[in-house]
Formats: C-alpha cells, structure tokens, sequence
C-alpha cells in the first residue's frame, strides 16, 4: 500500500515539473553517437540543466571526434557518451576522469549495476545495453515449415530452404560491410567459436587457428546467402534491404529494433517481423554476440565545476524512471525501474544465453581494424582463409609494435 | 617583371605556403621517423553491467612519466617506413626467397596493404588522365565548332560534373549500379547472371572508379583547353584551309602545337589530382575492393580507435614522394623548354 502511494505521488510530482536539478553555474557539452535512445537520454539530461549552459554534438562520427576533442586542454566537450570499445582510447591516453566523489554526492538514483569500474574507480556511468541478435519473417518460416534457428548452422539451413523455395534470393543480411561492421562481425563469431583474440596476459594475437577458420567459413557462408553487394552493406543498408521484404533472416543490432517495428513502411513486413536471442555457432553454448553498454564519461581536460554540473544533469537522465517508461522500447536500459518490452528480447535472451561483453583491451582497437581489411579478400575468395588469417595477424603485430603494444 | 617586383608580388603567398604546406609537411616528416613508446599495461579488476573480469590497462601514471620525458615517441627511424604495412621490406625478401615463381611472387607483394594501395592508385591514374586529356580535347573542340547561340547552356551542362560534389556525385552513381538499382539491374538482366554485383567484384569495382574518375575531371581539362582553343589565331588556320588541309590536319598541326603548354598543365595537374584519388572509394563503399594511398592514410587516422600517427605520417611522405616522381619527367621538360625558351 505504501509503496503505491509513493509510486502515486512520484507520478504527480515527478511529471507535473520539469525536475530542477538546482544546477547554478558551468558549462555542459556533449558528445554522442546518433540514434533514437541516445537522442531520449541526452534530452531527458537537458531537463534539469538549470542556469548551465548546454550543448550536444550528435554525430555517427562521434569516434573520429573524440579523442582529437577531449585531447585539447580545456576540451571541447565536458562529457563523451562512450561504449565498452570507445571507452578504451579515451582510458589509454587518460582524457576521462575518475567519478566517485560525483556518484558519491549526487548520483543517490544510479544502481551499483551500472557503474563501469576500473581498478577500484568509477569511470563511466552504463544507462543501456546493446548486442547483436537475430530477427525473422515469421510468415516466410511458416510457409516453408522453418522452426526459428537457434544456430547459425540452422540459419544457413533455413536461408537456403528459403532459397531454394524461390520467395527470396537473398534471404540473409547482416552488416558486413568492410571495415568496422565486418570486422564486429567476425568478433561476435570468433567469439561464439570459443575464440580469445590475444594469448592469455600478453597482446600477442591468437587468431589463426582452427578458431579462426571456423569463423572464416561460417561468414563466407552467411555471405554467400546474402545480397551480393553485401561488402558495402552497414546496418542502415540492411535495414532497408528488411524493409523492402528482401530478408528472411537477419542479425542487426538491438537497438534498431524500434525503427523496423515503427509504423513507417509496410505494415504486413513489420507484423512479421519477430526478434529472437542471438544464435550459437559451431556446437557451442555461448551465443555468437557480444554484449555492449553505453555509458556516460566525463573529459578531464575541464574544469570541475562543469564536470559538475554536467555530472548532475547526466545522472537525472540516468536514473530517471519516467524517462525508461516513456522510452521503453528504444532501448534495454539498465536504469531501475525499466520493464522490458517486446523489442528488448534479443538482448534479454543474450544475458540470459551468457553472452560475452566486447573485450576491453587496450589494443584491441588495433586488432578490430586489421580484421576490417584484411579478411575481405577471403569473402571475395581470392585467398584462403589461413592467408588472410596471417595477413590479419602480421597487419596487427605491425600496428602494435607502432603503438608499442608489442 | 623584373625579379624585384616579383619578389615582393610573390612574398604574400610564398609566406602562407610556407606556413600552411611547408611546415606542415616538415613536421609530417619528422613525426614519421617516431612510433610511440613502449605501453605499460597493468592488470585490474573491471566491472561492468556483465559482471567483473581482471584484465589489462594503460598505466597512465608511468606512461606519463616517459611522455613527458619524451613527447615525440620513441624514435624509430625507418622503422615505420619498412614495416609489414608499409614498404615490407623483410617480407618481400622472404617472399623473393620462399616463392617459387615470379607470378607466385608479386601475388604475395600485391597483398601487401601497402603495395596493393599503390597498385590501385597507378592504376587509377594511368587509365583517369589520358582519358580526361583526350575527352576533355574532345569536348572542347566539339564545343568550339557548334554555334554561339547554344554554346552557353552546353557550356554549362558539360562542366557539371565538376561541379557537383565528388562525394554526391559517387553516392548517385552508387545507388545506380547498386544490384536493385537502375544500371545494376539491367546488366544483370543483360548478363543472365542473379548474382552478378557491380560492387562486390573487384574489377567491375575499379572500372566503376575509373569510369567516375574520367567523368568527374573530364571538364576540368575541357574548361581549360576550352579557354586555350580561343586563343589559336585565325590566320594560320585560314591559310591552311586554303592549301586544303583536313580538319585533322589543321587541329595536329595548328591547335595542337599552340595550346602544348596549357595541355602539359592540364597534365600535371591532372596527375596530381589522380595520385591522391579517394573521395570515390568512400562514396561507393569501395574499401573492400580498392584502397588508395590517401585511402591508408585516412584509415590510419580515423579508422582504427587507436590513431596511428606515425603509419599515416610515414604513408603522407612517401605520397609526396610518388607524385615528385611521377611528375618528374613533365617538370623536366618544362625546365627545359623554359630554358630554351629564355
């Protein structure tokens, strides 16, 4: 009775006013990816911006900015909305501040869950989490009698009975674009294979193996039922291709799930259009995805009394439980309060299956971009997948020994 | 102009070429000859939303110790210049002595990034600029001979190209040759073949490029000899028409030789222009299939979450160096005839 009572008044206060957070001075400036959720966040933060000053960059091309960005001294922006990867070059060359007296003295709203820790201090504060899951047709499976694939030797299967049944000629699609999206791709699967990218305590790369072989063949295969222009195909590309009903079966990221099942485009492909847990590859248990979060970090490079203020205004956004409701099905946000809708399956199944999150090493950074460039002549099958495994390792160990990871 | 006046006519713009391309370039130079020290990592424990794992970090408390010490980095020498992603010095030699036949060899070398980067951009220059010379020639004469009236608009319509940007221009014929677009399509239809993608071969690829490369500097060279054309006298094309020489004979012995100067020009620019070819491989998506030299350079920058600024360093200098040479021998001639001339 208590609790609904409280409940009651929350909603009668919590909504009737914008929430002040008595912000009197500083400077806020944020950086950004651009998709709807963070779009949601950053605004529901501007909320209680007070007399600050405050400003947004929202750009696809946050990565390119950052580290130039919060390098200069004042940096341009007082708080960088970062992931697990991104987080990695702002900590390698120490541009982001530690957070603990700021959580400490205003972040009472935060879950312990979501602070990102890194030896003992509070880096970055985690409001969503992301991964990489399957999406189907369920009309197409039915006709053709397709159980929903649980492994991705089942959605080889599955594409090709598609196939073969004329509906669709390329019935899969995933981000394979070359560069960051391949590269992520063979991340997740290498994964899945059971794979550790560098040999255990040192950045000495550990891919070519039978590990790595796997991964190979299983991507050329999932290739080869795909558009053929797949190498130029990001997760926007592959989005349309799911909206003009050429796809069957697809892996995109979670956080695209609301703008296939919105209301734009054709309503019978959006009916159809079911989300599944992230599937498992080469008879392992652990799905072949990883698992993502993004959180908020503040530049170091600042003065305090910005990084105050825009600590203050951040931490409204996460932990605001009106905020998860009213976008609940933008995003799977870690913040309390957040009921899990339809759209959140993939990554809820993704925890639930086990999923590994993204390494977090310093040099892994590196290792993703030779992947990107490297393993595209094996797709086009202008070399054999133990040639482009060696080229991706000699193309890493180059890059580390510049970095002197090596 | 006596040498003084040009001294001075010349010092505002010398001065800002020296601080915006000289300095640059020197200090381009020297950052190649540094990699960055030697990271010290530590293990710790990190929690996040998934659970906690120990695993590795910077230190930066050491780190920034020896960076103060040395900012540069620690000194390398040619070291990035003859790594595996550059010049590939060693492997090549494995490769020279593992290989059994040379065909078996330049196919380990063209694997190279380096090597493959370099392959494409020749390539790209040596198809793009005679073809820009002589369309643009085309275009010029064609343009000169039709009538006054219309030379405006036609003006204008050919110099298009030019003016639109290169990134939209690529993005439209992207989206054209895409296998659902409207050049895609067809040669598919054409070639009876459901699979055949313009973008995922590497040789339709790089025709594609070409193809865009010719059409979006085509009026660079037009507008120029255009201009050029106006300036051939009358006289001597009168009197040959009189001793009843051809059209072609009049254009080769006439308006060829006069306008040589501005086609050297066109040339060299031309040249430059294609050796630093990357706006196309962006706009089509083309990385999987073409890298370019600038290409390298932008993925050392941008790409990687980790900027390597050495590897781009090293890569800027040595395109400096292939267009130094590739435009030797147009220079030479120039000094010479410039000589001659004086």
């Amino acid at each position: 009775m208590r609790k609904i009572l409280v409940t009651l008044l929350f909603l009668l206060f919590g909504t009737s006013a914008f929430a002040d957070c008595n912000i009197k001075s500083g400077s806020i400036n944020i950086l950004a990816n651009d998709f709807p959720a963070l779009r949601t966040f950053v605004e529901t933060s501007k909320q209680c911006k007070g007399s600050a000053d405050f400003k947004v960059t929202h750009s696809s091309e946050h990565n390119k900015i950052a580290v130039p960005a919060l390098t200069a001294n004042p940096s341009e922006f007082s708080a960088r909305i970062a992931a697990n990867s991104s987080i990695v070059p702002l900590m390698n060359q120490d541009l982001i501040r530690p957070l603990d007296d700021l959580v400490k003295k205003y972040g009472k709203g935060i879950q312990d869950s979501q602070l990102i820790t890194i030896d003992g201090k509070v880096m970055a504060v985690a409001f969503m989490a992301n991964t990489q899951h399957l999406y189907y047709r369920e009309d197409v499976l039915k006709d053709l009698g397709i159980a929903i694939p649980k492994t991705y030797e089942e959605v080889v299967a599955a594409s090709e009975k598609i196939r073969a049944s004329g509906k669709m000629q390329y019935p899969y699609a995933a981000a394979y674009k070359a560069g960051w999206n391949l590269a992520e791709e063979f991340v997740n699967m290498f994964i899945g294979h059971g794979g550790e990218f560098f040999k255990s305590g040192s950045a000495q790369p550990n891919i070519n193996n039978a590990k790595g072989v796997a991964t190979l063949n299983m991507l050329k295969k999932l290739s080869e039922l795909s558009n053929p222009d797949y190498l130029t195909h990001d997760s926007e590309a592959i989005k349309v291709e799911w909206e003009s009903g050429n796809v069957a079966l697809m892996t995109l990221w979670a956080s695209r799930s609301g703008t296939l099942l919105d209301d734009e485009g054709d309503p019978n492909i959006t009916k159809a259009t079911k989300l599944t847990g992230p599937a498992t590859v080469g008879g392992g248990n652990i799905p072949a995805a990883t698992l993502w979060w993004d959180g908020f970090t503040l530049a170091k490079n600042r003065p305090d009394a910005d990084a105050e203020a825009t600590f203050r205004a951040l931490a409204h956004a996460a932990s605001n439980k009106k905020m998860v409701a009213d976008a609940a099905d933008q995003a799977v946000w870690l913040v309390e309060g957040f009921v899990p809708g339809p759209k959140s399956i993939g990554v809820i199944e993704a925890v639930k299956m086990g999923a590994k999150p993204y390494p977090m090493l310093p040099q892994m950074g590196l290792m993703h971009g030779a992947l990107g460039s490297e393993i595209v002549e094996f797709l086009q099958g202008k070399e054999s997948a133990e040639q482009a495994l060696k080229d991706v390792e000699a193309a890493y160990i180059s890059k580390a020994k510049e970095q002197g990871f090596l | 102009m006596p040498n003084k006046t040009f001294f001075w006519f010349f010092l505002p713009t010398g001065l800002a070429m020296i601080l915006f391309i000289g300095l640059p370039i020197i200090s381009t130079g020297i950052q190649s000859f540094y990699a960055q020290h030697d990271q010290v990592v530590k293990e710790v424990k990190k929690c996040d939303p998934f659970g906690c794992t120990v695993s590795i970090v910077v230190d930066n408390e050491e780190t920034s110790k020896i960076r103060e010490a040395k900012p540069l980095g620690k000194f390398n020498g040619f070291g990035t210049y003859t790594d595996r992603n550059h010049l590939a010095v060693d492997e090549i030699k494995k490769f020279w002595n593992e290989t059994e036949n040379f065909g078996a060899f330049v196919d380990q070398v063209t694997n190279l990034p380096f090597y493959k980067a370099l392959i494409f951009t020749l390539t790209y220059c040596l198809f793009v600029t005679p073809n820009v010379l002589v369309l643009g020639f085309i275009i010029a004469l064609s343009l000169n001979a039709v009538a006054r009236k219309i030379r405006g608009p036609l003006i204008f319509g050919t110099i298009l190209p030019m003016i639109v940007t290169p990134l939209v221009g690529s993005l439209v014929l992207f989206w054209m040759i895409d296998s659902q677009g409207i050049i895609g399509a067809n040669i598919q239809n054409l070639m009876n073949d459901p699979y055949l993608s313009l973008k995922s071969s590497k040789t339709l690829t790089w025709i594609t490029i070409i193809i865009y490369g010719i059409w979006h500097h085509s009026p660079f060279a037009f507008v120029v000899f255009y201009a050029a054309l106006q300036t051939v006298p009358q006289e001597p094309i009168e009197a040959a028409i009189i001793d009843g020489a051809s059209r072609f004979q009049r254009i080769k012995h006439i308006v060829l030789p006069h306008i040589y100067p501005v086609v050297t020009f066109v040339a060299l620019i031309s040249l430059m222009d294609n050796f630093r070819v990357f706006e196309p491989i962006i706009g089509f998506s083309a990385e999987g299939s073409a890298q370019s030299l600038s290409w390298l350079i932008y993925d050392n920058l941008v790409n990687e979450e980790v900027i390597l600024f050495g590897s781009a360093a090293a890569t800027s200098m040595m395109t400096i160096i292939g267009i130094a040479i590739l435009l030797a021998p147009v220079l030479i001639r120039t000094w010479k005839e410039f000589k001659t001339a004086r």
